[in-house]
């Protein structure tokens, strides 16, 4: 298992070829109350970097952009009725997507987590 | 995620007072009219909306522009550049208004309090936006130039909200004072001795909550500020949930339900605008706003109560069942004390009756709302006893 990470602050956790995606915590405090998610349609394929879900927080609404190219093989549904959900635990339960991926050697363009760690460093 | 702003981008911008207990409060800060303001606590905005609503909640709007106009007839000549009556307005009492432009556009919307005059000469403090201040305070000057304008550099300017603002407020002035900060009804202000400094409070602000603006010198502000916070009624709010608590309340945001696009009887501020006004006029823009509120305005600024759980935004599109574009939401977003989103925009004034069904367009897709009379949440202004 792999864990990788973008510099807009998606993260994509890779098993067997299939990535769960979210956002980090960094961007959930950064975000505030979320208040509704916008989630594709299974089976929507999407290229890295593309537009893939809109976070809706209190403060603005928010594209989350796909980390890695792929096809969307499940939402969580959870979501519609505990947006919270991504406050509360955005690397567990308040996941978003999961993508099958097309290509596994995009992750090598993405950071590994102390990486992000010292781009957090860097922005903050 | 890429709109997230970075502490880089922050750090060119203007301090208020309070800077440092912002920071040492754990707030997420964020620019807004060249300052570094608070946006979030931890606590998070839905936390600090309803803590305001149920006990108080602390703001700080020192980036906000205070200024005393005065001369031997301040309150007539100010009179010349607002609708608002002014001259009515006694000693101790604040009056909400706009400055307009040469065709009754809304420069600024302002706070003006009539101060005791002073060696003859009358006294207006005015509390105006922080973006548009300097060209306010430029406006004033040349337009009044038998008035002297003193801009107020040197003051913090703390707002405390909620149903607790008071019993909280009264236990930090001089015992003398707490039964009349206490009395003093809403859009009353009165000046307050406390510890070799005058607090400048006046029952007024932007929640819709009963509450104060306190204006103070803003090397006293951090140490009130914390006296305050010390307080369990009391917490810090950022302008997150400033936002959300004016919003439900129907009070407009300047750049955004109002502007220089805008006049002050479309934008439903004809409250605002007394009968003496409307009558004698003098003042920029009164053909524009004379007519507008004679014949009414072709547009109108609604309430939108909007089904499901996606907030319509700014800039969101209105159009009819039937598709045909009416008008635009100007402020919008996730109502806490509702617990769903509201908005208000413009609509042509023939679909603008309560009750309508019309659908905002967020992201290409149409979602179902109705126009209904604002405030959202009821105002709790303290009136007096009565």
């Amino acid at each position: 298992m792999t864990t990788r990470y973008t510099k807009s602050h998606e993260y994509v956790r890779v098993e067997g070829g299939t990535g769960v995606v979210g956002i980090t915590d960094y961007a959930q405090s950064q975000l505030g109350d979320v208040v509704f998610v916008e989630l594709p349609p299974v089976g929507e394929r999407l290229s890295k970097g593309a537009e893939a879900a809109t976070v809706e927080s209190v403060k603005a609404a928010s594209e989350v952009n796909a980390p890695v190219s792929g096809e969307v093989v499940e939402v969580n549904s959870a979501l519609a009725d505990s947006p919270g959900l991504v406050n509360e635990d955005p690397s567990g339960k308040g996941w978003f997507l999961k993508i099958k991926l097309t290509d596994a050697t995009e992750l090598d363009s993405l950071m590994d987590e102390d990486s992000y760690r010292a781009f957090l460093k860097a922005v903050s | 995620m890429s709109d997230i702003q970075t502490a880089a981008a922050v750090r060119d911008l203007v301090r208020t007072p309070l800077y440092d207990l912002h920071r040492a409060l754990g707030a997420c800060m964020t620019g807004f009219a060249g300052y570094t303001m608070p946006v979030q606590y931890p606590s998070g905005i839905v936390g600090e909306h309803l803590f305001t609503r149920t006990r108080a909640g602390l703001f700080d709007v020192s980036h906000m522009g205070q200024a005393i106009l005065s001369g031997p007839n301040a309150a007539r000549r100010l009179e010349t550049l607002v609708p608002g009556d002014i001259a009515a307005l006694a000693p101790g009492r604040m009056r909400y208004t706009q400055l307009l432009d040469g065709h009754g556009h809304i420069l600024d919307d302002l706070m003006v309090t009539r101060l005791d005059d002073e060696a003859g000469r009358e006294r207006l403090f005015l509390v105006v936006n922080a973006a548009p201040k300097r060209a306010d305070f430029a406006h004033l000057a040349a337009e009044l130039p038998d008035c002297a304008l003193t801009v107020l550099e040197d003051r913090a300017l703390l707002a405390l909200q909620g149903p607790r603002a008071a019993e909280v407020l009264r236990r930090h002035v001089l015992p003398a004072a707490a039964k009349s900060v206490s009395a003093m009804p809403f859009m009353a202000a009165g000046s307050y001795a406390r510890e070799g400094i005058f607090l400048d409070i006046s029952r007024s602000g932007y929640t819709g909550e009963d509450g104060f603006e306190i204006s103070l010198p803003a090397a006293a502000a951090p140490g009130f500020a914390q006296e305050l916070l010390d307080e369990a009624d009391v917490r810090p709010i950022g302008l997150g949930a400033r936002d959300s608590l004016r919003l439900e309340a129907g009070l407009c945001l300047y750049g955004h339900d109002i502007d220089r696009t805008t006049g002050p009887v479309e934008a439903g501020l004809s409250w605002s605008i007394s009968k003496r006004r409307c009558e004698e006029g003098g003042f920029l823009g009164y053909e524009q706003v004379k007519r507008a509120i004679e014949y009414g305005p072709s547009r109108l600024r609604v309430g939108f109560l909007v089904d499901g759980k996606v907030p319509a935004r700014e800039g969101a599109e209105i159009v009819t069942l039937e598709g045909e574009t009416i008008g635009r939401i100007t402020s919008g977003g996730f109502a806490p004390s509702l617990g769903r989103p509201v908005a208000m925009g413009y609509v042509d004034t023939a679909h603008a009756a309560p009750g309508a069904q019309v659908c905002p367009i967020v992201r290409g897709k149409p979602l179902a709302a109705k126009i209904v009379p604002i405030p959202f949440v009821p105002h709790h202004y303290f009136r007096g006893d009565r």
